[in-house]
């Protein structure tokens, strides 16, 4: 298993992991830097400061709602809707604030509560009647839609004022440098202080620890990581607030599903939902919680997207947005066979799709070129799912 | 003699028209290893659930320590310190050794997982069964069928159950796996447990059982004390066969 591939330069047991998957996001990051280097070949503005605030920006709203479809592909199961649930709720939050005068917060509260409510209803369907999740969320889909027009009433259209705080949040935000940066400090201390009572405990029990300098070497990487994205976005803009929001929305999912209880639950139901009833696991429960989840974020996707275009309409949500958000976590790594992912695969995922959709528009091609693209992306990594999967059960 | 830890009276269970048992009664003592022989049909595998909360009994009660019990769910029947290794181990392919261990019980720090205390108990857990898995961090899908039965059963002696249920053991197991178990079965007893187990290998259950009870068509068809009968009445009792 240490013979390495001279042609490849990679060992047997590295090629193995990657036929298996068990890389996780690496290969898809690796695969987002070669696409943001051939776009810059292409078109020199493209890894420009200012094209990736603008790039990240715009990951934000949809990337939210992708971490929700992470959540319902770990369960095994799929949300065709979230892209309506995103317009309802965008139409929710301009329709009360703007035309119902209600206070902003309770729109934003309101709508959120919307994707609760048809969280639990897909739950419910799921949990108690066993009906196929892609087709209630078809369904979902154009009832929500029928909705998202009903809410927004005959003008289709809703302006916010750009000086409200939603707004503002979502368009002109930015991280002051001084908070990036203790930010920056606080996490590398936090995963260098994490790993290192890990590998503290684990020498007390007697259990196998990896070398010092390979736990030096991943918080050296991430510091630099940080660092260098803070500094080059810090040359123009900076961090906007709202990708902020999303990189910790992902990070804290990422640790709910890798360290908490309820994480593992998670996987073991979309791996084996009979075996994990069998061991105790209240599988009921976790269907709820990962329907309602993924229904809310997309709600607070639609939420983020209302504020970054200061107005909700019949497109909102509509088109490509579920689409996108759907291929973001398969491409990003998340298996649609249940039980496999990582939440970092929305961040990559998103951020994969959206270069190739703003490499494309650098390059004057048209949304044509773009869906056909993006498709063609999503064709490669849903097959590539597909064959590490028979690679696992081989 | 004691009264047994667990009992069924009565049991019964239909699958629409399909009568998987029928009036069946059962004890199981601590220190004693009961087997349950049956040819295929036979109701083995609905008695194992009925057992162990993973299926409600039409009629009939369960008892445990004497006393009427509803085992609505595997984890109430655990709680009653009833253990269960299913036929198709009811393991998650996807998650590691020490995943599919704690898996529904996990040991906790704070709000995250303690980790440390989880491999470390499963390493020791593994090595009482004497059992040879290559790493506890790989994949139960990784693993031989041997060594996955391994993981099965260390899990169910998690708890420091009284009873340990297991359906059909040996089935997918080689000979020499066979003898490793059945030592390990004796080590159980040895511990003080009950062991309930299925089997329709007559050889394994007389090397190992204090007690057969046979199960023919969802009915009792007998019960045997191990030392004393003889291999010809046990396959008459299944096969339903007359001399």
């Amino acid at each position: 298993m240490t013979g390495v591939d001279t042609a490849t330069g990679l060992s047997a047991a590295t090629w193995q992991r990657l036929r298996t998957g068990d890389l996780g996001v690496l290969p898809v990051a690796v695969v987002l830097v070669l696409i943001g280097l051939v776009f810059q070949a292409l078109n020199p503005h493209f890894l420009s400061a200012d094209n990736l605030v603008n790039l990240t920006q715009q990951s934000a709203a949809t990337g939210v709602i992708a971490l929700g479809v992470v959540l319902t592909l770990h369960v095994g199961q799929i949300d065709l809707s979230v892209g309506a649930v995103s317009g309802l709720a965008a139409a929710v939050v301009a329709v009360g604030s703007v035309q119902l005068g209600w206070p902003l917060w309770l729109a934003v509260l309101a709508a959120l509560a919307v994707g609760v409510l048809v969280g639990s209803i897909y739950a419910a369907l799921h949990t108690r009647l066993a009906v196929p999740s892609f087709v209630f969320t078809l369904a979902g889909l154009l009832v929500i839609t029928g909705l998202q027009m009903r809410v927004l009433g005959p003008t289709g259209s809703v302006n916010l004022p750009f000086e409200w705080w939603l707004v503002r949040f979502c368009q002109t935000a930015f991280l002051a440098p001084a908070t990036s940066w203790v930010i920056v400090a606080l996490v590398v201390a936090g995963y260098a202080a994490g790993r290192v009572t890990d590998r503290v405990r684990r020498e007390r029990a007697g259990l196998p620890v990896a070398p010092l300098w390979q736990v030096v070497a991943r918080v050296v990487a991430l510091a630099a990581g940080l660092s260098l994205v803070v500094a080059y976005l810090g040359t123009n803009r900076g961090v906007g607030a709202v990708f902020a929001l999303f990189v910790g929305l992902v990070a804290l999912t990422d640790l709910m599903l890798r360290r908490t209880r309820w994480g593992r639950s998670v996987r073991a139901v979309g791996g084996d939902a009979e075996a994990a009833r069998k061991a105790g696991v209240p599988v009921r429960r976790v269907f709820v919680s990962a329907f309602v989840a993924c229904s809310t974020l997309a709600a607070l996707g639609g939420v983020l997207a209302v504020g970054r275009l200061a107005a909700a309409n019949q497109g909102s949500g509509a088109g490509d947005t579920n689409l996108t958000a759907i291929a973001a976590a398969v491409i990003g790594g998340t298996s649609l066979f249940g039980g496999r992912g990582s939440a970092w695969s929305a961040l990559v995922g998103i951020l994969v799709v959206q270069s190739i959709s703003t490499g494309l528009t650098l390059l004057n091609l048209d949304q044509s070129a773009r869906l056909v693209v993006t498709g063609l992306v999503l064709a490669v990594a849903v097959t590539i799912d597909a064959l590490q999967r028979r690679a696992r059960e081989a | 003699m004691t009264a047994p830890i667990l009992a069924l009276r009565g049991v019964s269970k239909s699958y629409g028209a399909a009568r998987a048992l029928v009036d069946v009664d059962l004890q199981v003592h601590a220190h004693e290893v009961v087997a349950v022989i049956g040819d295929n049909g036979a109701g083995k595998s609905t008695l194992v659930g009925a057992l162990t909360g993973a299926l409600v009994p039409d009629e009939g009660e369960v008892l445990v320590d004497g006393s009427p019990v509803t085992l609505s769910d595997p984890s109430v029947a655990r709680g009653l310190g009833i253990a269960a290794v299913f036929q198709d181990l009811a393991l998650c392919a996807n998650l590691d050794v020490v995943e599919n261990l704690y898996l529904g019980h996990e040991a906790q720090r704070g709000l995250l997982l303690d980790e440390v205390t989880m491999e470390k108990h499963a390493w020791e857990l593994l090595n009482q069964l004497a059992a040879r898995v290559p790493s506890v961090r790989v994949p139960v899908a990784a693993l031989s069928g041997g060594q996955r039965q391994a993981v099965a059963i260390a899990r169910s002696l998690l708890g420091e159950p009284r009873v340990i249920v297991l359906d059909e053991p040996t089935a997918a197991l080689g000979l020499r796996q066979t003898a490793e178990f059945l030592t390990l079965v004796e080590r159980l007893r040895e511990r003080g447990h009950g062991v309930l187990l299925t089997s329709h290998s007559l050889a394994d259950v007389q090397a190992v059982a204090d007690r057969i009870v046979v199960l023919r068509l969802g009915r009792t068809n007998g019960e045997f004390d191990a030392a004393k009968t003889s291999y010809e009445e046990l396959l008459a009792a299944v096969t339903g066969i007359q001399r």
